[in-house]
């Protein structure tokens, strides 16, 4: 409904940038110096400071983003130039180094700033592409009312298993206790179900993955048991269905709020490793000038 | 012995009374129902900070009083009142008066009597609490009230009532004891939807049980209660009876003393002259009961009326107040004479009585524009009510006309009773000598005096036909067409008119809103949405005699309605009319043929306005298509706000992509002004609704705004720098700054002020690094969900 950081402002800096770019590129293609393009001759030397005062100025976002109370622009406009800018000084920075490589400090700041930008640039696939299928998975509810209609279910479970045998009841809550969503971002992006229960007569707990050792458990006794018990135990099935389907819910949810963050887990020491070795350069390259 | 004086109820006005009536040498008893000064008081949260305001006006008691905890300032008066050895009974409810002075007879509950001269009656507007209603209800193990839930362990205890204040209670008791729940109906309707869960919660886990459908029959004093149950009678042993089944407020025991009320308005205060003495000779009414809903003023007036009554002519405490506003008018007289210009100059005030009328002019501004100054801008939010003491002013309509306004004439009711923009701007034509009262005291003074209403009443309906519909009629028909309107209202739900009604008149929408709807191949679908300001109901006018579609009032929502015989009668006399209300016609038309095209727009509409923002003015919704979950707009509303977010970006629900965030919405007319002690809640020209510094944290707002976006804060640690804090890590990050950590932190009401003080607009929205986050008003929702699918 709303502009995207992409089509912000009909792409304003979208164009800003293809600008700069290619005035870039024809100040290097009109540029004719006596040794091969470089850092070292007067345009490279220029784009190199143009490069590095864009990196300042692209690390700058973080600051930006959180003093709350600047008035210069929005934090989203911000962040469309920040895109197509961080885009651009790839270009910029080759053209700064006329395409020369080797092992070195350079070059290492130049690999180090290449993550940045492709980080970014999955932040931005990532940003385009979750927040719709987030909004969808969860139909309406909030994440907390997805935890809420859990704990309801789990509630409701025990509530009838403590009509039945006592194994029924510790079956329940071991299966509610060992339910894992996850805790690290890293858990819940790979989205793995590692649940486990505790069954009875078992001497350990098994993987209960999709709650199915709990379902197949339930099964078992429903087919054992006198109708009345086995009517009791369909009811607990069918809750265990429904929370079955809720988890896949949630899980869903969970993994892909950590796909929306995880990224910048890449993006930011990146670029503060960025910042170092863009120093280091800097400072070799004034060494032995 | 009959007394000189006996004062009823020790809260803070009748403490103020007791030792000042002991110094002028009178014989006096002071009379309390609780067995402790102060019920009010007591019954704050423990630690409450309490607050001194207003803070411009002097305290004038014998007793002492500044800003200090609940517990410092009850030990404090406990002190007092036996250093200044005053004549109080505590326990001592009383249930009639009778009599004028010099001859009262008061009854008490234990059935005792009193003779006195005098009576002075400051018992609060708390009312008592309601007793349970059988044998056995006074005993000293039932009880109204629960201070600390945490004082009791291992008790079986039986709480009766189903409302917030029985559930609360029961869910914080059951922690540490057996809690039986008693009802008297089958489910908690009552209660806030958070305690709702709770109860259900806490009955289904059998963490308490609850009878339902269930009375108390007796109480056993060694101690048991007996229910009536659907299924006959049984008996609960118990520990403690905690009844938690609302107060009675004093509204009928004060008329039985023979006060009188302007007007049966619930929230209506007794006529009381300037010495505050009722109707009833000798009965004096003081503190919140006669309207002073603050601790400094009820104390100073327990010292103004003992003074009346001796006989004594003091000036009031505020008087230095008036003097001050009164001396920069062209008028060189003295604080009553002044007061007297006023009324005099304007009929609205003709028959207002002394006091109310200083309390309106105190609370009030006095202005002295110069010719073409400009009193306020057309499309600003303020909603005072202004009248014209002297001078002329200009109003300048929409059709370019100006109006000119002379003295004892006002202007501003438009907005103060739509809750919408100012409809035009008004200028100074002449040097004015203007009077600026804030909407609560007019309306205050609408519920009190019928007349009042009536005038204000017929003024809009002028206006309004004025301004929509027939700009050019003469005063004298529009006169006769007001006279004739009917004031209609609806509750949120209610429909004004039915699709295929007969077509009887035209609603013109005075304050809340209407959905229009219409059915479209078997299904409802919302055409629109129509703002205060606007009407409906034209085209079965002027065209078909039926209603084209059915209109539902959003929320709740006044209407001005004019019989169609009527309007016909105005369609004849006016060659414009017609015309205006064809053009408007074909814009419905047209607008309802692009929603028919889009059903799924309307399906947006309506679940915008279910949420009840038919009566914001600006709104944030986020769009979920965007929103990453970085919760950047909380921290920005935190950081920009002393550390505490006012919005919960997560909470609240989502219908086809666009999210209602738990935050306020800026009401036309804010619920959450309804009740405030020190009018601190108010509203800025761009219709910001926010709360000043005068707050005294009683929490009111907090339950009166439906939308729970209210919450009461305490101030936070500082927040670091932001550079020091990126580069080193020290400090709070930002949104976690940790709440000072004192027990008796002073805690106010908060909540959005729409970043009014902020050069760039609201944080929230520009913090959003992906735009999600929006603001609007109602008007845009139609291009939004038109947008949107
Ligand atoms: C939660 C909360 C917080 C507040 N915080 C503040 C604040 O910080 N600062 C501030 O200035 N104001 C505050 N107020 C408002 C303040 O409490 C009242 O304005 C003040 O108490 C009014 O004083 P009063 O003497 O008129 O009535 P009350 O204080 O209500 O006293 C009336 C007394 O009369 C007794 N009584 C009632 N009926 C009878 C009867 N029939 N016979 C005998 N006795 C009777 C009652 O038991 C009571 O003790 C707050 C109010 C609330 C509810
Ligand atoms: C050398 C180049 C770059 C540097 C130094 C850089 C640096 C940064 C920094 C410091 C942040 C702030 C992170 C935070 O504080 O939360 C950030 C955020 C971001 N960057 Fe970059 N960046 C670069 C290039 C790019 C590119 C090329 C893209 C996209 C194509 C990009 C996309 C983003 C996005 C989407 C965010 C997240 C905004 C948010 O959610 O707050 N960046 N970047
Ligand atoms: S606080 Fe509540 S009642 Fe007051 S304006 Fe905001 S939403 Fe409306
Ligand atoms: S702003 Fe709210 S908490 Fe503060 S005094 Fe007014 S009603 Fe009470
Ligand atoms: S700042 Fe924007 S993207 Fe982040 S949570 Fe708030 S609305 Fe969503």
């Amino acid at each position: 409904m709303q502009a995207s950081i992409l089509a912000f402002r009909g792409r304003r800096y979208l164009w800003v940038a293809l600008a700069l770019t290619a005035i870039c590129i024809i100040a290097y293609w009109l540029d004719d110096p006596q040794e091969p393009p470089n850092g070292g001759t007067l345009l490279g030397y220029s784009l190199g400071v143009l490069g590095a005062l864009m990196v300042a100025w692209l690390t700058w976002f973080g600051v930006r983003k959180r003093d709350y109370l600047s008035g210069s622009g929005t934090v989203q406009g911000w962040l469309s130039a920040h895109v197509y800018f961080g885009l651009s000084l790839m270009v910029i920075v080759l053209l700064h180094a006329g395409f020369q490589f080797g092992w070195n400090i350079h070059t290492l700041a130049f690999v180090l700033m290449t993550l940045v930008v492709v980080s970014g640039l999955c932040g931005v696939f990532i940003y385009m592409q979750f927040p719709e299928r987030l909004s969808e998975n969860r139909g309406g509810a909030s994440r907390s009312e997805l935890l809420d209609q859990l704990e309801d279910i789990d509630r409701r479970s025990r509530r009838v298993a403590a009509k039945l045998p006592e194994a029924f009841r510790d079956v329940v809550t071991s299966g509610v206790q060992r339910t894992e969503l996850g805790t690290t971002l890293w858990q819940r992006l790979r989205n793995q179900d590692r649940s486990q229960i505790q069954l009875p007569n078992a001497s350990a707990t098994v993987p209960n993955k999709g709650q199915e050792a709990a379902m197949d458990w339930l099964a078992e006794q429903q087919s054992r048991a006198d109708a009345e018990s086995a009517a009791t135990i369909a009811e607990l099935s069918a809750l265990l269905r429904n929370k079955r389907k809720l988890l896949r819910q949630i899980r869903e949810d969970l993994r892909l709020q950590a796909g929306l963050e995880i990224w910048l887990y890449a993006h930011v020491p990146l670029t503060a490793a960025l910042l170092m070795a863009l120093l280091a350069h800097i400072v070799t390259v004034f060494l032995y000038w | 012995m009959k007394l000189e004086l006996v004062i009823v109820g020790a809260g803070p006005a009748g403490l103020s009374a007791a030792p000042h009536a002991g110094k002028l040498g009178l014989n006096y008893l002071l009379l309390e129902s609780s067995p402790a000064p102060a019920n009010t008081i007591q019954r704050y949260q423990k630690g409450k900070h309490v607050m001194a305001e207003p803070a411009v006006v002097p305290l004038r008691s014998d007793l002492g009083f500044a800003a200090g905890t609940r517990e410092a300032i009850l030990d404090g008066w406990e002190r007092s009142l036996s250093d200044l050895g005053i004549e109080v009974r505590y326990n001592a409810e009383v249930v009639a008066i009778r009599g004028e002075r010099p001859d009262f007879v008061l009854t008490l509950a234990d059935g005792g009597s009193l003779t006195a001269e005098n009576v002075i009656l400051s018992i609060g507007l708390q009312g008592n609490p309601r007793k349970i209603g059988v044998d056995g209800e006074t005993d000293r193990s039932v009880q109204y009230t629960l201070d600390d839930p945490d004082e009791y362990r291992g008790e079986t205890i039986a709480v009766v009532g189903a409302g917030d204040a029985a559930i609360e209670n029961a869910i914080a008791l059951a922690r540490n004891n057996t809690v039986i729940i008693i009802n008297r109906r089958d489910e908690f309707a009552r209660a806030k939807d958070g305690n709702l869960t709770l109860i259900t919660r806490a009955i289904e886990d059998e963490s308490i049980s609850c009878f339902y459908n269930t009375g108390v029959a007796s109480i056993e004093t060694s101690l048991a209660i007996n229910l009536n149950t659907e299924t006959g009678e049984t008996r609960v042993p118990c520990d403690r009876i905690i009844a938690r089944i609302g107060a009675i407020p004093p509204r009928k025991f004060v008329e039985s003393t023979g006060i009188r009320f302007p007007s049966d308005d619930p929230t209506t205060l007794p006529e009381l002259s300037g010495k505050y003495e009722s109707n009833v000779p000798g009965l004096y009414v003081i503190g919140a009961l006669g309207g002073y809903p603050l601790i400094k003023q009820a104390m100073n007036q327990g010292f103004e009326v003992v003074e009346f009554i001796k006989g004594n002519e003091i000036l009031p405490a505020d008087h230095g107040i008036l003097e001050d506003k009164f001396q920069y008018l062209p008028y060189d007289k003295s604080v009553d004479e002044t007061l007297d210009i006023i009324r005099n100059n304007i009929p609205l005030f003709e028959n207002v009585n002394g006091l109310i009328l200083r309390e309106l002019v105190l609370a009030s501004e006095l202005l002295t524009p110069s010719k073409s100054d400009v009193i306020f801008h057309k499309n600003d939010y303020t909603n005072t009510f202004i009248s014209i003491v002297e001078g002329e002013v200009e109003v300048e309509t929409d059709s370019g006309n100006l109006i000119t306004l002379g003295p004892g004439q006002f202007f501003g009711e438009m907005s103060l009773l739509s809750g919408r923009r100012r409809s035009a701007s008004v200028r100074a034509s002449a040097p004015c000598v203007l009077l600026e009262t804030p909407r609560r005291e007019i309306v205050k003074l609408m519920n009190s005096y019928d007349q009042v209403r009536k005038v204000i009443d017929r003024h809009f309906i002028v206006r309004t036909l004025r301004a929509g519909l027939v700009p050019d009629a003469p005063q004298g028909e529009l006169e006769a067409v007001a006279e004739t309107a009917e004031l209609l209202s609806f509750r949120a739900g209610d429909v004004l008119f039915r699709e295929g009604d007969e077509s009887d008149g035209l609603h013109l929408i005075r304050n809340g809103s209407v959905s229009v709807s219409r059915n479209i191949g078997g299904r409802n679908i919302v055409t629109t949405y129509v703002a205060a300001g606007n009407y409906v109901g034209e085209m079965g006018l002027v065209g078909e005699a039926r209603r084209s579609a059915t209109v539902t009032a959003t929320v709740a929502t006044e209407s001005i309605f004019l019989r169609a015989d009527i309007f016909q009668t105005m369609l004849q006399r006016n060659a414009g009319l017609r015309e205006r209300i064809q053009t408007k016609v074909r814009e419905r038309i047209s607008e309802n043929l692009r929603m028919e095209a889009a059903p799924d727009a309307g399906d947006l509409i309506s679940f915008l306005m279910q949420q009840g923002l038919g009566e914001a003015t600006d709104v944030l919704l986020i769009d979920e298509t965007l929103c990453v979950g970085c919760d950047n707009c909380e921290t920005a509303c935190a950081e920009t706000h002393d550390g505490t977010s006012r919005l919960k970006r997560a909470a609240g629900p989502s219908y086809a992509q666009v999210h209602v965030p738990t935050s306020c919405r800026h009401c036309e007319d804010p619920h959450c002004m309804k009740d405030c002690p020190p009018d601190a809640i108010r509203r800025a020209p761009n219709g910001e609704v926010y709360i000043e510094d005068s707050c005294i944290g009683c929490g009111n707002c907090e339950r009166n705004c439906p939308y729970g976006v209210i919450q009461m804060a305490s101030a936070r640690e500082d927040a670091p720098n932001l550079l020091s804090w990126i580069l080193t890590g020290s400090g709070a990050a930002p949104g976690q700054r940790q709440t000072v950590a004192t027990p008796n932190a002073i805690k106010k009401a908060v909540k959005c002020d729409m970043c009014k003080d902020l050069s760039g607009g609201p944080a929230c929205v520009r913090a959003c690094p992906t735009g999600a986050a929006i603001r609007m008003s109602p008007s845009e929702f139609v291009n939004l969900a038109r947008k949107a699918n």
